[in-house]
């Protein structure tokens, strides 16, 4: 099975979610060829295990994001039976894309794969589970943290094709963003605030935390719409981002069905809350009924020890 | 200007979703909705038609369930509808649902085309980009405001580094992150004016697009698998047991 990889990268560097994708093509019986766009993250891709070889893709395109535009320049590469990329924003619309080029089928957000090759992947927010059989070529992204990643003493050949292509899409201002903070869809650990956090102000608690275990900062769509210093990007849930992390710590959030659209699937699901019945403890591994005013200076405290 | 906006009828996000006999059981859904992100697509696109002036259509490619969700369009502003009638969304594949909506896109003659950036029922987002590739239409995805300046557009977009404003011309393509806008709801006007509106409707074949072999079958739906019941503490002492267990017990810290 030919399998191609599109690596996800940026200027930063290879992101670890790539030793996954590569852990989810050896699933399907595939030593993938990784393309790195821009040619970034080709050092760190080469020594992933089961590669049998690296593409950096490299051309003037890549200087800023149009999906359409460099999934054109990475088509050129990526002519396997089997195309996966990461199901994240940038992955999802460069994989579509490169399926449409090809005129081949995608299935996004796959968190199961066998030869067949037989996919499944949640639907209704993770009300429900599809599973399908797919012929090939086709292409298909996977969720952050399904698949198990790949080891680290590969030692693959990389060859350089230089291949750009019409750039649409002219960025005309970069906003900063407001914070410097990790952002939710990046991080492995998340602490999220509701409602129940009464005060925008009472988000400190939160940050003081996460910086303590590495972890981002989310928080629920009522925290988000009732104060404007939360901003939509830390949003998570059914209208926000839906995270899969290893550890996801719910502070003042009761649990709303269109919450746990974005969470339910992290790994480890802590709860803080006052009210015993709130619908969060439904979903949490562990479960907390304390204030978050006594809750947090003590998890603070005890996670400093560490 | 014709902007046409991609409408997916999707389970309420507060439905209960029930599966017997390995697939999900669509009548039991109690209330069908329009997928939210389309509906920020839709209000973005009824403020662009106010301020740069143009039609708006609504299109949708589902089974006539969908027909209300056109009308609802229609009761907060969308000027015409097309429905391509498909009874079974789930046996198509992505190639044909984007073909069938490209081409309903160029029935209408439509060069600028508005999506949700995925539908809330598969949460894929293929639709927007392959539509685009199909129109050769420049695409911008994430986008939470579109505002026309002369022949081209800018629109904001989200993306990992901060937000963006970024400059495009026709034919484009904009898929909707939940926008910083709020949405309109229809008035007592709009949902008489409404009713009276007819949708076009038109099958598959009509705009030239076979629907018979595709190539991804599904073989089956299931709950999802059942957690374990969490562990429970009280009070701000459970706080260090909770810890120690997330460094031993679950290692995650
Ligand atoms: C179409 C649609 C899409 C939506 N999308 C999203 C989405 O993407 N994300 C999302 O989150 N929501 C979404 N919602 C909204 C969702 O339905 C809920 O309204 C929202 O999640 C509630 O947020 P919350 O839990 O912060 O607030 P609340 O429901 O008000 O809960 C606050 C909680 O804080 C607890 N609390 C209060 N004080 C304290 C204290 N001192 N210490 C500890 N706990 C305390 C309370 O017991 C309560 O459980 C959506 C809704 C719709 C209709």
């Amino acid at each position: 099975m030919d399998v191609t990889v599109i690596a996800e990268s940026s200027e930063n560097g290879l992101h670890p979610v790539t030793a996954q994708l590569v852990g989810a093509a050896v699933a399907i019986g595939g030593a993938p060829t990784v393309l790195c766009a821009g040619g970034w993250g080709v050092e760190d891709a080469v020594s992933i295990s089961g590669v049998a070889k690296v593409i950096s893709v490299v051309g003037d395109c890549f200087g800023s994001f149009d999906g359409g535009a460099w999934a054109e320049a990475l088509s050129s590469a990526s002519g396997g039976d089997v195309i996966i990329a990461a199901a994240t924003p940038a992955g999802r619309e460069i994989a579509a894309t490169i399926a449409a080029i090809r005129g081949i089928p995608i299935v996004q957000d796959v968190t199961g794969l066998a030869p067949g090759i037989s996919v499944t992947r949640p639907i209704y927010s993770g009300k429900a589970i599809e599973s399908s059989t797919v012929g090939t070529p086709c292409a298909i992204t996977v969720r952050a943290n399904a698949f198990d990643a790949a080891g680290e003493d590969g030692s693959a050949e990389v060859s350089t094709v230089n291949q750009s292509a019409d750039v649409a899409v002219a960025v005309r201002e970069a906003i900063a963003k407001a914070s410097e903070r990790l952002d939710v869809a990046e991080a492995d650990i998340i602490i999220s605030g509701g409602r129940g956090m009464g005060d925008p102000a009472n988000f400190s608690h939160l940050e003081e935390i996460a910086d303590i275990i590495g972890a981002a900062v989310g928080a629920s769509r009522a925290a988000v719409d009732t104060w404007d210093e939360i901003p939509h990007g830390m949003q998570v849930g059914q209208t926000g981002k839906t995270v899969t992390p290893s550890l996801y710590i719910a502070v003042g959030i009761s649990g709303a069905i269109q919450h746990l659209a974005g969470m339910r699937t992290s790994k480890y699901i802590v709860a803080i809350n006052k009210d015993p019945d709130a619908p969060i403890f439904g979903v949490a591994d562990y479960g907390i009924v304390a204030t978050w005013e006594d809750a947090l200076p003590a998890l603070k405290a005890e996670l400093g020890k560490l | 200007m014709t902007i046409a906006v991609l409408l997916k009828q999707v389970p309420d996000t507060t439905s209960k979703i029930s599966v017997s006999g390995g697939r999900v059981d669509e009548s039991a859904v109690s209330k069908w909705s329009m997928s939210p992100y389309d509906e920020y697509a839709l209000e973005s696109a009824l403020q662009l038609k106010e301020s740069g002036g143009g039609d708006v259509v609504a299109i949708t490619c589902g089974p006539a369930r969908a027909a209300k969700m056109l009308t609802d369009a229609a009761a907060v502003g969308a000027d015409s509808l097309l429905h391509v009638l498909v009874e079974d969304l789930n046996a198509l594949d992505s190639t044909q649902v984007q073909a069938i909506l490209a081409a309903a896109v160029s029935h209408c003659s439509a060069q600028v085309v508005f999506c949700g950036k995925q539908a809330a029922d598969t949460n894929a987002g293929s639709t927007g980009p392959g539509v685009a590739h199909l129109m050769g239409a420049s695409c911008v995805t994430m986008v939470s405001e579109v505002a026309s300046e002369g022949d081209s557009f800018t629109a904001m977009r989200a993306s990992s580094g901060g937000d963006q404003r970024v400059a495009v011309s026709a034919p484009c393509l904009f898929a909707f992150d939940k926008g910083t806008t709020e949405l309109r709801r229809p008035n007592v006007r709009g949902i008489m004016m409404a009713k009276k509106k007819v949708a076009e409707t038109l099958g598959a074949s009509d705009l030239g697009v076979d629907t018979s072999a595709s190539s991804v079958s599904v073989d089956s739906h299931s709950p999802p698998p059942e957690k374990p019941p969490g562990q429970r503490f009280e009070g701000v002492d459970s706080v260090a047991v909770v810890v120690s267990k997330l460094r031993d017990e679950a290692n995650v810290i």
